[in-house]
């Protein structure tokens, strides 16, 4: 990463129009292309991007997320997923087969669950879905709560990050893109991972970290 | 009010020594709260404002949702030991009106349809009040929404003109405010000039508040640098 990083605030100018597209976190206005909001500017191929450096999360389909049972209904459950609105995963969408009204016998409110995200409709109506291999009902260890944007950063490049974490705790980690982060192993290897983490989320903006977080996980082994 | 009861103006220079177009130092410090979304502290003069914004969540109750946008609900409040007499604590008319006027001030720069059936939650907590506080708040809360990652077109900025012994000020203090002729406070986005609030106590012929706007669109404009820098100093120290 040589590429000079800027970071820039909401109505700063980051480009032309003519010369490249508004991609995510910018808009157009008079053959300008401004930011939306605060973040890191990438100017990369045909679009300005603006990485957030906050903000929630905003699901999209297909992403694996962690979520939370906060209601059971007679055909469904309603799962807190970190977002602005609650998800919806329905009977047909488990693994499992579930009589009508017997939701609560197997998720029940409190529950976490690792889901995918279907379908989500233009007033936001999120649906979920279990049907696939990864998604499954959460049964031991901890869940960590992070910044969703800084999951990319915890995951790294092709999974560097996240490969380097598991190489050194010998955990399970599964890291939601709704910014939450499952781990399950010894308690002293979580406690471990968990600093980590923290450590990642507050450094994320800045340049060569998984090569410092290999030398901090390698010097907190000793 | 009679304006003989106290010299305002002595010698081009006001009461605390500024001169009718300057206004009073501003310190503003971003994500002060860490359970907020984000957050600001401001002090402007003698008032002190802490602002912390929610969001975008779930608008409930159900009914009050906007099915094709989110709705931006600033809440201004006024602490008791705010001002020199207690002020008895809760919502009154002031600041009901304040928190409408806010929201509607903020709602103009955020890209609301993006959050459909949304909220986004601005608390205005008044901490010391020294006259221009819907101002100071305004200018905290759009650096707060700034910092909660919140996609906005610009962030607003706020200032007021007042008139007082005849003269067109900027950034009025607490004794302009009180004895002046009249006090303008307004917020505009400083990119567009747009202006998003403008209300008006006290008379201006119509050539002053011309004047007025042209000035204190020049100091909305000197306090979004202000907001600038301590949004960018938030990161920019620790991007190598």
């Amino acid at each position: 990463m040589t590429e000079k990083r800027t970071i820039v605030i909401p109505g700063t100018i980051v480009g032309e129009a003519g010369k490249k597209k508004p991609g995510m976190g910018t808009f157009q206005e008079n053959n300008n292309i401004y930011a939306s909001r605060l973040g890191i500017k990438v100017d990369k191929a045909d679009y300005i991007n603006i990485i957030p450096l906050s903000g929630v999360y905003n699901p999209s389909t297909g992403d694996n997320i962690i979520g939370t049972i906060i209601e059971c209904q007679l055909s469904s459950w309603m799962v807190d997923i970190n977002a602005p609105y609650p998800a919806m995963l329905h009977v047909n969408q488990v693994p499992w087969k579930v009589e009508f009204g017997a939701t609560g016998q197997y998720l029940t409110v409190g529950d976490s669950i690792i889901a995918k995200i279907g379908l989500i409709d233009e007033s936001k109506k999120i649906e979920l879905s279990m049907e696939d291999r990864g998604s499954r009902k959460i049964d031991a260890g901890i869940i960590l709560d992070v910044q969703p944007q800084k999951v990319p950063r915890i995951i790294g490049k092709s999974g560097s990050m996240i490969t380097l974490l598991k190489k050194y705790s010998n955990c399970w980690i599964f890291v939601g893109q709704n910014g939450r982060i499952w781990i399950k192993g010894e308690a002293d290897k979580v406690d471990f991972i968990v600093e980590a983490i923290k450590k990642i989320e507050k450094e994320a903006h800045t340049v060569g970290l998984t090569s410092r977080m290999e030398q901090f996980l390698k010097e907190r082994q000793k | 009010m009679n304006k003989n009861e106290i010299q305002l103006i002595k010698k081009g220079k006001r009461i605390d020594g500024r001169r009718p177009d300057e206004i009073r130092p501003i310190d503003i410090q971003v994500g002060v709260l860490n359970r907020a979304d984000g957050s600001c502290y401001l002090e402007w003069g003698g008032n002190k404002v802490i602002v912390a914004v929610y969001g975008p969540r779930e608008l409930l109750p159900k009914h009050q949702q906007d099915s094709t946008r989110a709705k931006v609900q600033a809440t201004y409040n006024m602490a008791a030991f705010s001002v020199e007499d207690r002020k008895r604590p809760g919502p009154d008319r002031r600041s009901r009106e304040i928190s409408k006027v806010t929201s509607e001030a903020l709602s103009g720069v955020v890209f609301t349809e993006q959050f459909p059936r949304a909220t986004i939650d601005v608390y205005i907590e008044v901490l010391d009040a020294q006259a221009g506080t819907r101002c100071a708040g305004i200018t905290a809360a759009a650096v707060a929404l700034a910092d909660a990652g919140i996609p906005m077109r610009d962030i607003p900025a706020s200032c007021a003109v007042g008139k007082v012994d005849d003269t067109l000020v900027i950034d009025l203090t607490k004794e302009e405010d009180n004895y002046g002729q009249a006090d303008m406070p307004i917020a505009i986005a400083p990119r567009t000039e747009e202006i998003l609030l403008l209300q008006m106590d006290g008379h201006l012929t119509m050539k002053e508040f011309n004047t007025g706007l042209e000035l204190v669109i020049d100091a909305c404009k000197k306090v979004s640098e202000i907001q600038k820098k301590a949004l960018l100093s938030k990161y920019g120290s620790s991007l190598s």
